[in-house]
C-alpha cells in the first residue's frame, strides 16, 4: 500500500515542474518583461520580431516582417506578426510555441538575440493568462500551409492543440504568422512598440518591417541587401564561468574524468592546463566529474580562474559593422552626418565581446535637445533603465565639448546628435534579470568610450568644416549686403558710374572673399598689437611714419 | 575747388584704386584714444599722435563701419556740393535705413553716426563744420561787442537777458567792434545770469560767456578767435570738481577725443579763476560743499595722471579734492549772499590775479 504512494524522484521533479510553470511565470513576470501592461505589449512584439529575425538570418533570407496591433477592447489588443522566414515544419509547431523551454539556451554561448526572456511561448502564455484565448499559428516551409490553434497546458508544460488545418499554398509562401490577444496598454514615445521597431530597423537595415499599429501604419524600409554573418557558438572560457553554471556543467557532462571534462567543455583548456588546474585544486586527474563533492567543485572552479590561459577566440561574434550602422541610422534619422566605429573584439571575464558605435548629427535632429542614446545588446534595442547602463556611463564620461558639442555637468551631449552603442557578446552581462541595461565592467566601459571618442573625433572634423563653410558664407553674405551701399556712396564721392563700381566690387568679392575670410580667420587667432579701446576698438593698429598725415 | 570737396573725392578715388588693384579697400584713420594723444608742451595743447588704424572692407569686424564711413562721406559731399548745413542728428536720420534684403539698419543710433563723422574729420584732417555738419547749439555770450553774422549786425550788449546764442559754426562771423579787457568763461548758466543781471560785464569791461556745461565746438572756437585776434586774457570759472576742471582743460588744451583739432579749438593762454579748493576755506564755503562720489575721486585721480595737470599747484588742488572727498559748485558762493560773487569774490580774485595755469 505504502509503496504505491512513494513517488519516484523523477515523478517528484515532474510535479514540481507542473506547479512551477505557471507559478514561475507569475512570480517572475518582472524578469520576463511582463511586469506592467505597457511593457508587456512591447515584450510580446519584441519576442515575435526577434524570433522572426533570428529565423530569417539563420536561413539566409532577407527578412520582411509585418507587425500588427489592433485594439479589440478596453486594454485589450490583438497582436500579430508575420515573417518570410523558413517556417517551422508542421509536426514541430506545437512544441516550438506551446511549451516553455526555459533554460534551453543556458549553455549555449553564442551571440544571439534571444536572451531576452522565454521567447514566443512566454508571450503566448501571457496572452492565455490575461485573456484565456488561444494563439493562432500559421506556418509553412513553402509546401502546404498549416494553421494551428494552440494553448499551453500549464500543468504539464505541454502544448494544447485546439485545432489544426491544412491549406494549399499556390504562392509558395514560407514563414510563420502568429496571432494572439493580450491585455496591454498602448502608448507612443520613448518606450513604445513603435520606438522598439524603429530601433530594431536601425540595427537591422537588411530587414523590412511593416508596422500597422493603433495610430497608423509605418514602414521601415530595407536599406541593405547583405545578410549579416552568422555568429559562431563557442565553449565557455574558464575565466567567465559562474559557479552555479559550472556545477550544472559538472553534473551534466558526459566526460569520464575531470581532465577530459575541462578540455572538452571549455575553450582554451588543453591537457596541460587541465592538469595544472587539478593540481591546484588538489583533485586527481582521473576523478569522475559527477562524483565531485560541492567543496571539490568549488575548488576546481577557483583553480580555473588562477591558471594562466589564452583569451577566448574572438572571431565568433557578428558585429553590425560600420557600414550597416551608418546605413541603419541614415534610414531612420534625417541627419546630415553619420559616422560609425567598430572596435576590435575584446574580452571581459573570459567572454569575447565587441563594441561599436554610431553618431548621427545635424539635419532635422533637434538643436536644443539632449542627445538620444540608442542602446543595443546583440542587435536588440534596450529601452529601459538607460541610467544604469554601461553605455550611458561611457557616453557621459566622454568630453563631447572637445568635439564641438555642448555638454553640461556629466550628462549626455546636447545638440542635434544621436548616439548609437551596440554591444555584441556571447554573454551579455545585464545588470538585472530585466535585461535592459549592460553592467559596467571596466573593460566594457573603456571599449565603449574609446569607440565614442574615435567617432567623436570624426564628427568634430565635420562640425569644424561646417562651421568654417557657414562662417565663410556668412562673411560673403555680409560683404554682398554692404556692397551696393558702398558703391552708391563711392559714385557720389567720385562722380563715377555706380554700375561700373558695383561690377568692380562684385568681381573682387568673387576673387577675394574666400581668401580674405581665411586670412581673417588666421588673424583672429592673434591678439591686436595694442588694445585700442573704445573708439576703433576692433581695428588693428599700425604704426605710421610721422609727418605723412600732413598733406 | 574747395579743400573739403577735394579731400572727400580723394577718399573715394583711393578706395576705387584699391578695388582695381585687387587690394582690400581700406581707410586710414588716426586713433583718438588717450594712448594716441600727446601733450605738446610748446603749444600747451593736446595733439594727436601718429598711431592710426586701418578700416578694411573685407573684414567681418570692419565691413559695416567701413560702409558707414563711405555713407557719411558721400552725405557730406552732397552737403558741401549743395551748400546745405545740417546737424549731427539730421545726418543720422538722413543716413538711417535698412540694408536691402536684410533686417539690419545702416545706423541704429546717433551714437553710431557721430563717431563716424569724427573719423572722417580725423582721416581727412578737416573740421566737421567744413563738412557742413554741426552739433547742437549751446553757449551764450554778452559784452560790448558788435558782430556780423550772415549779413545781420548783432550787438551783444543789446540782447536782453539771454545774450547771444553761440552757433556751432562761427567761421563766417566778422567782428565789428570789440570793447573788452578780458573774457570771463562761466560753466554754469545760473552764475552767468546772476553776473549778467548785476551788469558785471559793464562794470569790469569784459565779455561774459557761459559754456552751459562742457564747451561746444562753436564756443571753443569763438573763445580762441576772440582771445587771439584781440589779445584778450581768458579766465575760466567752473565748479571745483573733476568735471568742471576738465571743462577748463578742454577750453585751454583741447580734448582727448578731438585732439586733432586742438590747434583750431584750444586757447592755451586761458587761466583758471576758480573755484579752487583754497577758495572753500578762504571764502568760508565749507558749509556749502558736497561730498565727492567715488566716480569724482576716480576721475580726479585720472586728471592727476594727465601730463598737463602735472604742475605742483594742480597736483595740490587735485590731491586736496581726493583727500577731503569734497567738491563745491559755483552756486555755493550764493550761500554767502546773492551778490557775493559779483561784489566780493570775483573783484578780489581779479584784483589779486589769483589764477591757476
Amino acid at each position: 500500500m505504502t509503496e504505491q504512494r512513494i513517488l519516484t524522484a523523477e515523478e517528484m521533479a515532474k510535479t514540481m515542474r507542473e506547479v512551477s510553470v505557471a507559478e514561475f511565470f507569475e512570480k517572475n513576470r518582472h524578469l520576463l518583461g511582463y511586469e506592467n501592461t505597457t511593457k508587456a505589449l512591447i515584450t510580446i512584439v519584441k519576442e515575435l520580431v526577434d524570433n522572426s529575425l533570428d529565423a530569417a538570418d539563420e536561413a539566409g533570407i532577407l527578412p520582411e516582417i509585418k507587425v500588427q496591433i489592433k485594439e479589440v477592447g478596453p486594454d485589450r489588443f490583438r497582436i500579430s506578426n508575420e515573417d518570410n522566414g523558413p517556417g517551422v515544419v508542421a509536426e514541430k509547431v506545437p512544441l516550438a510555441f506551446g511549451s516553455l523551454l526555459y533554460g534551453s539556451k543556458f549553455h549555449r554561448l553564442r551571440q544571439s538575440r534571444g536572451t531576452q526572456g522565454i521567447g514566443v511561448s512566454g508571450a503566448i502564455l501571457f496572452s492565455q493568462l490575461t485573456t484565456g484565448k488561444h494563439a493562432k499559428i500559421t506556418s509553412s516551409t513553402g509546401k502546404a500551409i498549416h494553421e494551428f490553434e494552440i494553448g499551453i497546458d500549464v500543468a504539464k508544460n505541454q502544448p494544447h492543440v485546439f485545432s489544426q488545418k491544412e491549406a494549399k499554398n499556390p504562392d509558395k509562401w514560407h514563414g510563420i504568422r502568429i496571432e494572439m490577444e493580450a491585455e496591454g496598454r498602448y502608448i507612443e514615445g520613448k518606450q513604445s512598440v513603435a520606438e522598439y521597431l524603429k530601433q530594431t530597423a536601425i540595427a537591422n537595415p537588411h530587414a523590412k518591417i511593416i508596422y500597422d499599429g493603433p495610430n497608423g501604419k509605418i514602414t521601415f524600409d530595407r536599406a541593405l541587401k547583405e545578410i549579416p554573418k552568422q555568429p559562431k557558438e563557442i565553449r565557455p572560457h574558464p575565466y567567465g564561468i559562474e559557479l552555479g553554471i559550472f556545477r550544472r556543467m559538472v553534473s551534466g557532462t558526459k566526460a569520464r574524468n575531470v581532465v577530459g571534462f575541462m578540455t572538452s567543455e571549455f575553450s582554451r583548456v588543453g591537457k596541460g592546463s587541465a592538469e595544472q588546474i587539478c593540481k591546484l585544486a588538489k583533485i586527481e586527474f582521473s576523478r569522475k566529474p559527477q562524483n565531485l563533492g560541492p567543496d571539490e567543485t568549488e575548488r576546481l572552479h577557483k583553480a580555473m580562474q588562477m591558471v594562466k590561459l589564452i583569451a577566448p577566440p574572438t572571431d565568433v561574434l557578428s558585429p553590425m559593422g560600420e557600414h550597416v550602422i551608418t546605413e541603419g541610422l541614415k534610414k531612420e534619422l534625417k541627419a546630415e552626418f553619420f559616422v560609425a566605429v567598430t572596435r576590435p573584439p575584446a574580452v571581459y571575464r573570459g567572454n569575447p565581446f565587441q563594441v561599436e558605435v554610431g553618431l548621427a548629427y545635424g539635419g532635422e535632429l533637434a538643436e536644443q535637445d539632449t542627445a538620444q542614446l540608442f542602446r543595443f545588446a546583440n542587435k536588440v534595442p534596450l529601452l529601459y533603465h538607460q541610467s544604469d547602463c554601461a553605455t550611458t556611463s561611457a557616453a557621459t564620461d566622454v568630453s563631447w565639448r572637445a568635439y564641438g558639442l555642448s555638454q553640461s555637468g556629466g550628462g549626455l551631449p546636447q545638440g542635434p546628435v544621436a548616439i548609437l552603442v551596440h554591444f555584441a557578446s556571447v554573454w551579455v552581462p545585464f545588470t538585472s534579470e530585466g535585461k535592459q541595461a549592460i553592467a559596467e565592467y571596466p573593460e566594457i566601459v573603456k571599449e565603449i568610450k574609446l569607440a565614442l571618442q574615435d567617432a567623436g573625433r570624426k564628427l568634430s572634423h565635420f562640425i569644424n568644416q561646417r562651421k568654417r563653410t557657414q562662417a565663410q558664407a556668412m562673411r560673403r553674405q555680409i560683404f554682398e549686403r554692404y556692397i551696393p551701399v558702398v558703391a552708391e556712396a563711392l559714385a557720389k564721392l567720385t562722380g563715377k558710374d555706380e554700375k561700373i563700381i558695383l561690377k568692380k566690387f562684385e568681381d573682387i568679392v568673387k576673387r577675394k572673399a574666400e581668401i580674405l575670410a581665411q586670412e581673417q580667420e588666421a588673424k583672429e587667432g592673434e591678439k591686436g598689437v595694442e588694445d585700442v579701446g573704445e573708439v576703433i576698438g576692433e581695428s588693428k593698429v599700425i604704426e605710421k611714419e610721422k609727418g605723412s598725415e600732413e598733406e | 575747388m574747395k579743400e573739403e570737396k577735394k579731400k572727400l573725392e580723394g577718399m573715394g578715388e583711393k578706395i576705387l584704386k584699391d578695388v582695381e588693384k585687387g587690394e582690400n579697400p581700406n581707410i586710414d584713420i588716426p586713433l583718438r584714444t588717450l594712448s594716441n594723444v600727446k601733450y605738446d608742451e610748446k603749444s600747451g595743447m593736446l595733439t594727436i599722435g601718429d598711431k592710426s588704424a586701418k578700416r578694411y572692407f573685407f573684414n567681418v569686424a570692419h565691413a559695416k563701419k567701413f560702409t558707414q564711413t563711405m555713407m557719411v562721406a558721400a552725405f557730406a559731399k552732397e552737403l558741401v556740393d549743395e551748400g546745405i548745413h545740417t546737424s549731427l542728428r539730421d545726418a543720422f536720420y538722413a543716413l538711417k535705413r535698412t540694408f536691402p534684403n536684410s533686417n539690419e539698419n545702416t545706423f541704429d543710433e546717433q551714437s553710431e553716426s557721430d563717431p563716424i563723422i569724427v573719423d572722417i574729420e580725423v582721416a581727412l584732417d578737416i573740421l566737421r563744420e567744413q563738412l557742413h555738419l554741426s552739433a547742437d547749439v549751446r553757449g551764450r555770450v554778452v559784452g560790448d561787442v558788435v558782430i556780423e553774422d550772415r549779413g545781420d549786425s548783432v550787438d551783444w550788449s543789446k540782447l536782453g537777458s539771454g545774450g547771444w546764442s553761440i552757433p556751432s559754426n562761427v567761421e563766417e562771423i566778422k567782428f565789428k567792434k570789440v570793447k573788452a579787457d578780458f573774457i570771463l568763461v562761466i560753466e554754469k548758466n545760473a552764475a552767468f545770469e546772476r553776473l549778467h543781471e548785476d551788469k558785471f560785464w559793464q562794470k569790469h569791461k569784459c565779455i561774459l560767456l557761459t559754456t552751459q556745461g562742457q564747451a561746444a565746438r562753436g564756443v571753443r572756437r569763438l573763445i580762441q578767435l576772440l582771445s587771439t585776434e584781440y589779445k584778450l586774457p581768458v579766465y575760466v570759472m567752473t565748479d571745483i570738481d573733476s568735471y568742471g576742471l576738465y571743462i577748463y582743460s578742454v577750453i585751454k588744451r583741447g580734448s582727448i577725443s578731438l585732439s586733432h583739432v586742438s590747434d583750431r579749438l584750444g586757447t592755451p593762454n586761458a587761466k583758471f579763476l576758480g573755484l579752487t579748493m583754497d577758495d572753500i576755506e578762504k571764502y568760508g564755503l565749507q558749509k556749502f560743499t558736497i561730498k565727492a562720489e567715488e566716480t569724482d575721486i576716480k576721475r580726479a585721480q585720472e586728471l592727476m595722471n594727465y601730463e598737463w595737470f602735472k604742475s605742483p599747484e594742480w597736483q595740490r588742488q587735485l590731491k586736496m579734492l581726493v583727500q577731503k572727498k569734497i567738491k563745491a559748485e559755483l552756486e555755493a558762493l550764493s550761500g554767502r549772499g546773492l551778490k557775493f560773487m559779483t561784489e566780493t569774490y570775483l573783484p578780489e580774485k581779479l584784483k589779486k590775479k589769483e589764477f591757476l595755469d
